[in-house]
């Protein structure tokens, strides 16, 4: 049986009067790929932001490894090994790919060793022919696979993705798609998404989100034939 | 009991003082995001032109209520088509051009009036109460701020323009894609901040010898106050001054002036520490 | 990268003894040593503010304070060496209580702009109305607006009568300058460096990256309050008296001047700017035609408008222009964040 590395309790977060995220007990086992969906204002950021340190929850607890993180900063949670990608890019625009990526991994390693992990990750995902150019130059989707490098250069145990393939191309989410199952040999992701045609693509367990609270969990398959599903997700997008 | 008055009274007009001087940078700041760091150099030429106008032998009401305001709004006026208006939506950059600006007043009025005290007398006569006497001008001063925030809130709540400004305040590019001008509101603006700064500087200037770097003296207590008091307009400034008053006039009767002013400095520092958002950010949030 | 860390140490050394040996010629070796403490001055404020992204209004206070430490040390203590020491000590623990106050609680731009401001001024305001003869510390009076005069310059540590002054001090500012330069270098090629810089970037993917963002602001925040409290204690050496306009208002903004002018993100942008402002101030105050308050406004408001990069980066962009070597640094992007955090 696999370790459970993500697991929170009765996660509750209001702001005023709303109820974004309501009461939501989730559990994920190491090297598990997972997709949280659901429509616009379902609560999936906003659980997300909870479980990144970005946002402390109202209510109830995030464990992570057994540790409780609850409240923990962003930076915190980073330091044990979790690898986390916000929703828009966050690169640092002035700087060259490989001092972005040089950056992530000089966090657990010493100067030499983080040079040449940065240099591994960089053939890893292609982008030799660029890297010595500041990422403000760079296409969308080249900064999204290099943000992917900042997240993987650290070896992560646990991956938490928001809305990876926004924005991005055909060519460019299917690159995507192979960079995240490298990462699940050695770690579990989470990935937040919109775009079904990606989720059938990559999931195999998907939570869905409903009005802040778990609606349904279960296998990609089922999840896109359930009628109640589909009524208040699918049936609106399609 | 004529102490208590007494001490009310001063407590009064440590917040309507704080009102008036901030009133101008408060309308800058909130309609447009600008931290305009020459407010103190407006307020300086707004004494300047009371004085003048008063020498030419004109009212010294009329001087200080109508002329003053009219001159240095002109002023800003000029000031936002040449430099301000360049730097829109770069927060530090107009903090930084209008500090520099500020240097190039001091350094106007330093030539046009030479680096003398000059000043003007109070133009009512004091009185007093039991065994205390009282400066009758604090009462004006603290007229003229309750006038002030009256008038403010009429205007934003019952005025076209105050609900264009209004619009404005909270969501700009919404008041451009509704066909008002974004560059009109701003100028109207700077002109009317510009103004009340002008009319807090003359307003005041019977209290204080006039130097050209008097400025200096008000604008940390004016982008203290304003920053401190957070989104919200006329809540923020009143709520804000009120705070930053009361603490002031506590330990200035407890201690002494400079303790006073000392005690305003760090009571900015731990408000703004425990609330980044100003006090406006966390209470009376939906207020005007 | 760029030039390697030896070719960067050897240009340095050359041409700052270059400098030493000519500049005496054309300037006063008593004008050039404030010129000097200027130039560490602004590089305090150009390493926080240029690679940090921390705009301090109150680079003064620590400048003053360095002052104000290593003359009250030095009436106390009778020898120069520990009172230079307290007056680098002193101003980085200060700003070190005072960043983490801030930066642990998140603030930044204009909330940060205003509490140093406002530290600034209270320090200004408790030193200015300390004239009576109760403010003492050991046996210095503060003094209050007269500041404090007398106390012991500076000596060869260990024989507290050889004076350092005159020819011989402007070489020691010189010096120090050189050193400072040097380690500021060194701390910019370092992972330190490098991290800050990432930090002024983008501090929310330099958290999630694991980083604690606060406390490395909070360190080059203390670093360069430690810098310019050595230019605040040489500046007391120098003028022989501390008062408290060393706090001031117009102090704080002269330094900011000089980073603009010069140019933020160099290191020697905010050198050049503060040597440079505070000469042409000195030239100015020999003439009575034009206020030179004026002229120092004037020359911020057109650098913001017309050439908010600053000199250097502008000069070193059009070298590189006219001679071609394609070196591919977006530096005046690099400013912009800079500036806006």
């Amino acid at each position: 049986m696999a370790e459970t590395v993500l697991e929170t309790h009765a996660l509750t977060m209001r702001f005023g009067g709303v109820t974004a995220s309501d009461n939501v007990n989730f559990k994920l086992k190491a090297r598990e790929l997972r997709c949280l969906i659901g429509p616009n204002g379902a609560g999936k950021s906003t659980f997300f932001k909870c479980v990144t340190g970005l946002l402390t929850p109202t209510e109830g607890h995030v464990f992570m490894r057994g540790q409780d993180v609850t409240g923990w900063q962003p930076h915190q949670i980073a330091s044990l090994g979790v690898g986390i990608k916000t929703q828009t890019p966050n690169v640092m625009d002035a700087l060259s790919v490989h001092e972005n990526i040089w950056l992530a991994a000089r966090r657990f390693h010493a100067v030499a060793e983080a040079r040449g992990r940065a240099d591994d990750i960089i053939d890893r995902l292609a982008l030799g022919a660029i890297a010595r150019t500041p990422l403000g130059q760079l296409a969308h989707g080249e900064r999204q696979r290099v943000e992917l490098g900042i997240v993987a250069v650290a070896d992560p145990w646990l991956v938490l993705l928001d809305e990876p393939a926004a924005g991005m191309s055909a060519q460019d989410v299917d690159r995507m798609t192979d960079i995240i199952h490298t990462l699940t040999h050695s770690a579990a992701v989470v990935i937040v998404e919109h775009d079904m045609q990606f989720i059938r693509s990559i999931a195999e367990t998907v939570t869905v989100f409903h009005q802040g609270a778990v609606l349904m969990e279960d296998h990609v398959d089922r999840v896109m034939s359930d009628p109640h599903v589909r009524a208040v997700y699918l049936g609106k997008n399609a | 009991m004529d102490l208590s008055f007494v001490i009310l009274v001063e407590m009064l007009y440590a917040v309507a003082s704080l009102v008036l001087i901030s009133a101008g940078l408060a309308i800058v700041f909130g309609m447009m995001k600008v931290i305009n760091l020459a407010h103190g150099e407006f307020m300086m030429m707004g004494g300047y032109a009371t004085i003048t106008a008063v020498g030419l032998g004109v009212n010294v009401f009329v001087a200080m209520l109508v002329i003053a305001p009219l001159v240095v709004g002109l002023i800003g006026l000029i000031v936002e088509r040449l430099v301000i208006r360049h730097l829109y939506g770069r927060l530090v950059d107009t903090m930084l051009a209008t500090w520099g600006l500020s240097l190039v007043f001091i350094g106007l009025a330093t030539m046009i009036f030479g680096n003398t005290t000059t000043g003007i007398s109070t133009p009512i006569p004091g009185f007093a109460v039991g065994g205390y006497q009282i400066n009758g001008y604090n009462f004006f001063i603290i007229v003229v701020s309750i006038v002030l925030v009256i008038a403010m809130y009429a205007i934003l709540r019952g005025t076209r323009a105050g609900l264009i400004a209004r619009g404005t305040m909270q969501r700009s590019d919404m008041a451009a894609a509704l066909g008002y001008s974004p560059d009109r509101i701003y100028m109207a603006t700077f002109f009317c901040g510009s103004a009340l700064s002008g009319l807090a500087g003359a307003v005041l200037a019977p209290l204080v010898g006039l130097v050209p770097t008097s400025g200096g003296a008000y604008i940390a207590e004016a982008f203290i106050t304003v920053i401190a008091g957070g989104p919200s307009l006329i809540a923020g400034l009143v709520s804000s001054a009120t705070a930053f008053g009361l603490v002031n006039q506590i330990f200035t009767f407890a201690i002494s002036p400079v303790i006073g002013e000392v005690a305003l400095l760090v009571a900015a520092v731990v408000l703004l520490r425990a609330m980044p958002q100003g006090i406006t950010g966390r209470f009376f949030k939906d207020k005007m | 990268m760029e030039r390697s860390a030896t070719q960067d140490v050897l240009i340095t050394l050359v041409v700052s003894a270059l400098l030493i040996w000519i500049m005496p010629m054309l300037i006063t070796t008593y004008t050039l040593t404030v010129l000097i403490i200027y130039g560490m001055l602004g590089l305090s404020l150009g390493l926080i503010w240029g690679f940090g992204g921390i705009l301090c209004f109150g680079q003064a206070a620590f400048f003053g304070l360095g002052a104000y430490t290593y003359a009250i040390a030095a009436i106390n203590i009778g020898e120069s060496t520990v009172p230079m020491i307290l007056a680098v000590l002193v101003p980085a623990v200060f700003a070190a209580l005072l960043g983490a106050m801030m930066f642990y609680g998140r603030l930044t731009d204009v909330y940060l702009g205003v509490i140093t401001l406002v530290v600034t001024l209270i320090l200004f305001k408790f030193v200015n109305s300390t004239a009576g003869p109760q403010y003492v510390i050991g046996n210095a009076r503060i003094g209050g607006f007269n500041g404090i005069p007398g106390f012991q310059t500076l000596n060869v540590p260990g024989d507290p009568n050889a004076y350092i002054w005159g020819v011989p001090y402007y070489y020691v500012c010189a010096v120090a300058l050189v050193i400072v330069f040097l380690l500021v270098t060194w701390l910019l090629r370092s992972s330190f460096g490098r991290i800050a810089v990432g930090i002024r970037e983008n501090e929310t993917r330099m958290g999630l990256m694991g980083y604690d963002v606060a406390a490395r602001k909070t360190v080059l925040f203390a670093i360069g309050a430690a810098i310019a409290g050595l230019a605040g204690a040489l500046f007391a050496n120098w003028g022989e008296i501390v008062t408290p306009n060393l706090f001031s208002l117009g102090q704080s903004a002269e330094i900011i001047i000089w980073c603009i002018v010069g140019g933020l993100g160099t290191r020697l942008g905010p050198i050049v700017g503060a040597a440079g402002l505070a000469y042409l101030k000195f030239m100015l105050g020999q003439q009575s035609m034009i206020d030179n308050t004026l002229i120092i406004g004037l020359i911020l408001v057109l650098f913001v408008l017309f050439l908010p990069r600053g000199l250097v980066p502008a000069i070193s962009g059009l070298f590189e222009a006219t001679f071609g070597r394609a070196r591919r640094r977006p530096a005046a992007r690099r400013m912009r964040r800079a500036r806006h955090g």
